[in-house]
C-alpha cells in the first residue's frame, strides 16, 4: 500500500498529469507537487504524485555509494 | 551518464554487502553484541526481504520488522467495525486491496463480497469520491488505513467530496503515525534496538527533521532510506558507521526524494482535514494523540459519526502480530507460521498484507517448503 512508484510526467493538466511508468500510461494527481514540469519524474503513491525526483541529488547518490563499496571500512 | 531507472551496478551491491558484514562484525566485537536495526514502513520489510539483503546479512546484522505495515498496526476491533461497515444492502465500501482479505472475529471483506455486499478495491480514494458521485442513490464509504504518506491522500479525497456537495461520502479513517510509535517502542516497550532504518516514503510528507527526537530523547541513530539494495546497504552502513563511533545522528540517504521540511503542500491539506486523536495499535493500545481523525468541521464525512456501528471484543488467536509489529517476536516464533497461517489461509495481518512481515519471511526466507 506504501509503494511509490516512480513515474516519468508526459503531459499536464492543472491538478492531474499523464505519467509513464514502466511503459504504462496512467493519470496522476499532482495536488500536492503542482510546480512539477514535463520530463520530470514523481514517486506516486495512491495515485496522487507525492515527491518530485530530484535527479541531481540521485546522480550523486548513485557515485556516493560506489564510493562506500569501494573505500576501506571506517 | 547513468539514468535515474538504470538499476544500479549489482557489483557495487555486492561490495556494499560485504562492508556491512565487515564492519557489523567489528562493531559486534566492540560492544559483545550484534547489532540490531528496526525498519519501521511495509515497503522496507518485502523490499529487505525481496532482495535478499536480509538473508545476505543473517548473522552479522539483527533486521528486525517494526510497526511499518498500515493493515497489521490497526486494532482488531477497529478492522472488525470496517467490516461491520459492509454488511448493509444499501452501501458500497471501497478499500485499498490489502484489507480485504485481513480476518475479522466473524469473517473478512472478501468474505461478505462473496455472500453478495459491494465490496470494491481501489487504486485511490479518490476512485471511491467518483464510485458516490456515479452512485447517488447508495452510501459510498472509503476504508482508510494509513500513515502520514496516506493520509493527504484522504483528505484530498475529502476535499473533492466536500467541493462536491457529495452527501452519500464518506470515510472510516483509522490512520496513525510515526513519530508516536516510535516512541513508545523505545520508551514504553524498550525494545533493544540499535538505530532505525526510516521510512522512505513517510518522510516525504513529514521530511527529515521529524526524526530529530531519536536524538534529542534517546541518542538513537536513524537513517531515511529508499529502497533498492544499494539505498538500504548503504543506510545500513551509515547506521553501523554511527553505532560503532557512538556518533548518532539522523540521516537522509533518500535526498532525491526526501527533503528536509518534507511536503508542506501534504502537511498543510493533512492539517486542514484531520487533527491529532488518540488511537488503537495492535498489540501495543492505545497511544495518546498518535493517529489522525476527520476534523469536526467536516464530521458529515466521517463515517464513525455517520453510522451506528457496534462491534464486541474481537475473538482471541494464537496469532503474533502484536509482538510481531513491535518487534518482540519473528514469524518462525509463532506457533502458527506456515502451518495454520499461510498466505493461501491467513490468521493474522501480517501474513495478509503483501507488506506483512510474515508474509515476507513466508514467501523469501522461510527455512523449508
Ligand atoms: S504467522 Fe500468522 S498467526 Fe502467526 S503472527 Fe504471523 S500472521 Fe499472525
Amino acid at each position: 500500500m506504501c509503494v511509490g512508484v516512480p513515474a516519468k510526467v508526459i503531459e499536464k493538466k492543472e491538478y492531474t498529469a499523464l505519467v509513464d511508468v514502466m511503459g504504462t500510461k496512467m493519470e496522476v494527481g499532482i495536488l500536492f507537487v503542482p510546480e512539477v514540469e514535463i520530463g520530470e519524474y514523481v514517486i506516486v503513491h495512491a495515485g496522487q504524485g507525492m515527491s518530485i525526483i530530484d535527479q541531481t541529488f540521485a546522480h550523486q547518490s548513485i557515485s556516493e555509494w560506489e564510493k562506500m563499496a569501494r573505500a576501506d571500512v571506517i | 551518464m547513468q539514468t535515474l531507472f538504470e538499476p544500479a551496478d549489482p557489483a557495487v551491491a555486492k561490495e556494499l554487502a560485504q562492508k556491512v558484514i565487515e564492519l557489523a562484525d567489528r562493531c559486534k566485537e566492540k560492544f559483545g553484541v550484534m547489532p540490531a536495526f528496526m525498519e519501521v514502513c511495509g515497503s522496507h520489510t518485502m523490499a529487505l526481504a525481496k532482495t535478499g539483503v536480509k538473508l545476505i546479512l543473517q548473522g552479522h546484522v539483527n533486521l528486525i520488522s517494526g510497526p511499518g505495515c498500515p493493515v497489521c498496526v490497526t486494532d482488531q476491533k477497529q478492522i472488525d467495525a470496517m467490516i461491520e461497515v459492509a454488511e448493509s444492502n444499501n452501501r458500497i465500501v471501497c478499500t485499498f486491496g490489502d484489507m480485504i482479505r485481513v480476518p475479522g472475529s466473524k469473517r473478512s471483506l472478501q468474505s461478505a463480497k462473496t455472500e453478495g455486499r459491494d465490496v470494491r478495491i481501489v487504486y485511490s480514494p479518490l476512485d471511491a469520491v467518483r464510485i458516490a458521485e456515479e452512485n447517488p442513490e447508495k452510501e459510498v464509504v472509503f476504508l482508510g488505513v494509513g500513515f502520514e504518506t496516506t493520509v493527504p491522500v484522504l483528505a484530498a479525497a475529502i476535499q473533492l467530496a466536500a467541493q462536491k456537495n457529495l452527501k452519500n461520502f464518506s470515510m472510516w479513517a483509522t490512520t496513525k503515525l510515526v513519530q508516536p510509535v516510535l516512541r513508545t517502542l523505545l520508551s514504553v516497550k524498550k525494545v533493544k534496538i540499535n538505530g532505525f532504518l526510516l521510512p522512505g516514503h513517510v518522510s516525504i510528507v513529514l521530511g527529515e527533521q521529524a526524526y530529530q527526537f531519536l536524538i534529542d530523547e534517546f541518542r538513537m541513530p536513524g537513517v531515511i532510506s529508499g529502497f533498492e539494495p544499494v539505498e538500504m546497504l548503504s543506510a545500513i552502513y551509515k547506521l553501523l558507521k554511527m553505532v560503532y563511533e557512538d556518533r548518532p545522528e539522523i540521516l537522509n540517504n533518500y535526498k532525491s526524494v526526501v527533503r528536509l521540511e518534507g511536503n508542506k503542500t501534504a502537511q498543510k491539506i493533512m492539517n486542514e482535514f484531520f487533527q491529532p486523536c488518540d488511537e488503537a495499535w495492535r498489540g501495543i493500545g492505545v497511544i495518546p494523540q498518535s493517529g489522525l481523525e476527520i476534523r469536526e468541521k467536516y464530521s458529515r464525512f466521517n463515517a464513525k459519526e455517520k453510522f451506528n456501528i457496534k462491534v464486541g471484543e474481537p475473538k482471541k488467536t494464537l496469532c503474533r502480530c502484536g509482538d510481531m509489529i513491535c518487534g518482540l517476536a519473528s514469524p518462525e516464533e509463532c506457533v502458527l507460521f506456515g502451518k495454520a497461517c499461510t498466505p493461501l489461509h491467513p490468521i493474522g495481518p501480517c501474513m495478509v498484507s503483501t507488506e506483512g512481515s510474515c508474509a515476507a519471511h513466508y514467501s523469501y526466507m522461510r527455512k523449508e517448503g
